[in-house]
């Protein structure tokens, strides 16, 4: 399963680039985007562990810059 | 400006007011120190804070972290103007980065504004606007003069002008009738229309060329990964630099403060920020450019790919020529012009062969039946016709050898119908496919812009494709060649070309798929509309207009510059403040010019990517 998320105050390009590097090395994750110019996160995971690979993703991102938000819907 | 920028404008006016207010007072010892504090505090509170947190959750190598170090170090080796000027213009240089960023971003959705806000749908005879994604297919919808088309139809009335710029990059507004198809993101410059939708709004056009771009700065090029690379190394890197330098040089000649200084002057260059903004932004502003001229690229990487290529190989029907048949020649012997195609014609009037199409569009008015007689047609020969009581003959050499009949062959390529009246012959037409306009300028640039070969593949005979690859100047024609002799063709043309070159293949993408994805760029040509082809290809030209080959790699050209540019404009000087920091000679000044300064130039020049209009 495939999904993209918006990202709300994803200010700088640097912590984009680390937290793809933090989620594509969780397991579970086949490919993982975090875009800084179109404030995008994709995410690629198998469907049975989707959601909790995101879960994972989302505290990862947290970790590197805790006023981003990830707009799960 | 966003009211986070705009807050934090407003911080770095009060701290600059203040920092100058206390530079001109000039206090003294522990007054001093107190003072200078003040404007320090109110520029990089925050970045203090986030410092705080970050190395909280285990990130040692923050931004934030490092500038706070660079600064508060700064202050506490006594330099208290330093200190708070560090602080001032990492924020002044940070809100500069945001707001181009923020422009950039911005250009590039105006670039994209195809995606259309609504359908007016007819309920009870009234008009009444929806969201596009709940139209179905088979619904009518209503589009007014000036608004957008917003998913993909058939119109069934009403005529006008559309304006395809924003999808095709072609200027010239295209004329629409009833039965015509329109494509999403167009714009209806003058009657109302009414469409029957085909596609529903995700497989329509305009949301289809939106995913494609946004999906195409996720697949990443070598200097993207390059870069990303690299910053994962270089700031620990540079920080442990500076905390040997701290060190060695501090035992080495016993004045720490000098060495601790110097050192601060590492951390502050140590993000790799303008490389790792400024460089996805180029290839995000060259594949916005470029969709803007009516070019897809789908991704950095074929860019990377693109900006290489050396070798162009066209297929000819579709792409170097129009793919449709017309009578190119007429030539009788006694009669006239009009009087040979209307024999031709009225003998084939019965028939629904491309090449009697073709006589009755060249002829133009509808022939009198009536005038016909016993008609035969005689299959893989041409048709036997009684015609106002002459008996006539149209077809190809055979029937003409056959009936007996002194034919000669024409010096114009193409096919050839023969026409003989009572026996007698009376000359023939050549019906051709007709060769693109613009096909002839589309190798010459291709040339100019430094491409080695161009290769033509054709089915077609022999005669036809040399003849065309002549009047084209192309370099080496094959011909005869069934589909998979295409694919062997291009392996061969693959394995011979020079090292760190790329191969293009261009083609209609309607039978040429295994081609495109095996050349090492396959470009579809006037792919609107046909999946396969979008699927198949890593280049899309919305239009069949085939000048497009040659700017889609002027435009990968010109990213690519931008982007070795940039790398070695930001790494020649933060190790060239790295290099005259150590030995004392680059102040904090210099440091964060180092940092936030080429960080903006670097985004200013990204944002020349943006701009592809001379290559529409």
């Amino acid at each position: 399963m495939k999904k993209v998320f918006n990202m709300v105050d994803l200010d700088c390009a640097n912590c984009a680039q680390k937290m793809e590097d933090a989620i594509r090395k969780l397991d579970g994750v086949q490919f993982v985007s975090v875009n800084f110019l179109t404030q995008k996160l994709t995410l690629e995971a198998k469907d049975d562990v989707f959601d909790a690979v995101l879960k994972k993703a989302v505290r990862l991102c947290a970790k590197v810059e805790p006023d981003c938000e990830i707009v799960l819907k | 400006m966003t009211r986070k920028q705009k807050k934090i404008l407003i911080r770095v006016i009060i701290s600059a007011v203040l920092l100058a207010a206390v530079r001109i007072i000039n206090p003294h010892g522990i007054i001093a120190a107190a003072s200078y504090i003040v404007p320090f505090l109110v520029i990089g509170w925050d970045v203090l804070y986030k410092a705080g947190r970050n190395i909280l959750h285990g990130q040692i190598f923050d931004e934030n972290f490092l500038m706070s170090i660079a600064a508060t170090g700064a202050f506490f080796t006594g330099d208290y103007t330093e200190g708070a000027a560090v602080m001032l213009f990492y924020q002044i240089g940070e809100l500069f980065q945001s707001y181009a960023v923020g422009k950039s971003r911005k250009s590039i959705a105006s670039l994209m504004d195809i995606r259309p806000d609504y359908a007016n749908i007819e309920v009870d005879s009234h008009l009444q606007q929806v969201d596009p994604s709940q139209v179905k297919t088979g619904d009518i919808i209503v589009i007014k003069a000036s608004e957008k088309v917003p998913l993909d139809g058939i119109i069934i009335e009403g005529r006008s002008s559309l304006d395809t710029s924003a999808i095709t990059g072609e200027s010239v507004p295209r004329d629409v009738y009833a039965g015509d198809d329109v494509i999403s993101g167009c714009i209806n410059k003058s009657g109302v229309l009414r469409v029957q939708v085909t596609k529903e709004y995700s497989e329509s056009t305009a949301s289809r060329i939106l995913d494609l771009v946004e999906n195409a700065s996720n697949k990443k090029s070598k200097s993207e990964n390059f870069i990303s690379r690299f910053s994962r190394v270089y700031t620990p890197v540079v920080v442990i630099l500076a905390v040997m330098l701290a060190v060695i040089g501090g035992i080495l000649t016993k004045d720490f403060s000098v060495w601790i200084h110097r050192a601060l002057i590492f951390l502050v260059v140590s993000c790799p920020c303008a490389l790792v903004i400024s460089v996805p932004l180029s290839f995000f502003g060259g594949i916005g450019g470029a969709s803007r001229c009516g070019i897809l690229i789908k991704g950095g990487n074929y860019m990377d790919t693109l900006s290489k290529a050396d070798v162009v190989v066209f297929d000819k029907t579709g792409t170097l020529t129009k793919g449709v048949f017309n009578v190119t020649a007429v030539h009788p012997e006694s009669v006239s012009q009009h009087q040979l195609l209307e024999t031709a014609v009225l003998a084939e009037s019965y028939s629904e062969h491309p090449i009697s199409r073709s006589l009755r569009d060249a002829y133009g008015e509808s022939p009198d039946k009536s005038r016909i007689g016993e008609l035969t047609e005689l299959s893989g020969r041409g048709i036997k016709a009684v015609i106002d009581s002459h008996s006539v003959l149209v077809g190809n050499s055979k029937l003409m050898e056959e009936a007996g009949v002194m034919w000669h062959p024409c010096h114009h390529t193409g096919t050839t119908v023969h026409v003989a009246i009572d026996g007698k012959y009376e000359g023939h037409i050549v019906i051709s496919d007709e060769i693109k306009e613009e096909s002839a300028d589309a190798v010459k640039q291709l040339k100019s812009i430094g491409i080695s070969k161009t290769v033509m593949l054709t089915g077609d005979i022999r005669k036809v494709g040399e003849n065309v690859a002549s009047r084209l100047g192309i370099d080496e024609v094959f011909c005869e060649l069934l589909p998979e002799g295409k694919v062997s063709c291009l392996e061969k043309l693959l394995a011979d070309k020079k090292e760190n070159s790329s191969l293009v293949f261009v083609g209609d993408g309607l039978n040429d798929a295994p081609v495109l994805m095996r050349a090492d760029i396959g470009m579809a040509m006037g792919a609107i509309g046909s999946d396969a082809a979008i699927e198949a290809s890593d280049v899309v030209l919305m239009d069949d207009n085939p000048a497009k080959i040659a700017a889609s790699i002027s435009i990968s050209k010109k990213t690519l510059r931008i982007v070795h540019q940039n790398i070695a404009f930001a790494l020649t000087v933060k190790l060239l403040i790295l290099l005259l920091g150590a030995i004392g000679y680059a102040g904090m000044w210099a440091a964060v010019f180092a940092d936030v300064g080429v960080s903006v130039l670097a985004i200013l020049n990204a944002a020349r990517a943006l701009n592809m209009s001379e290559y529409k």
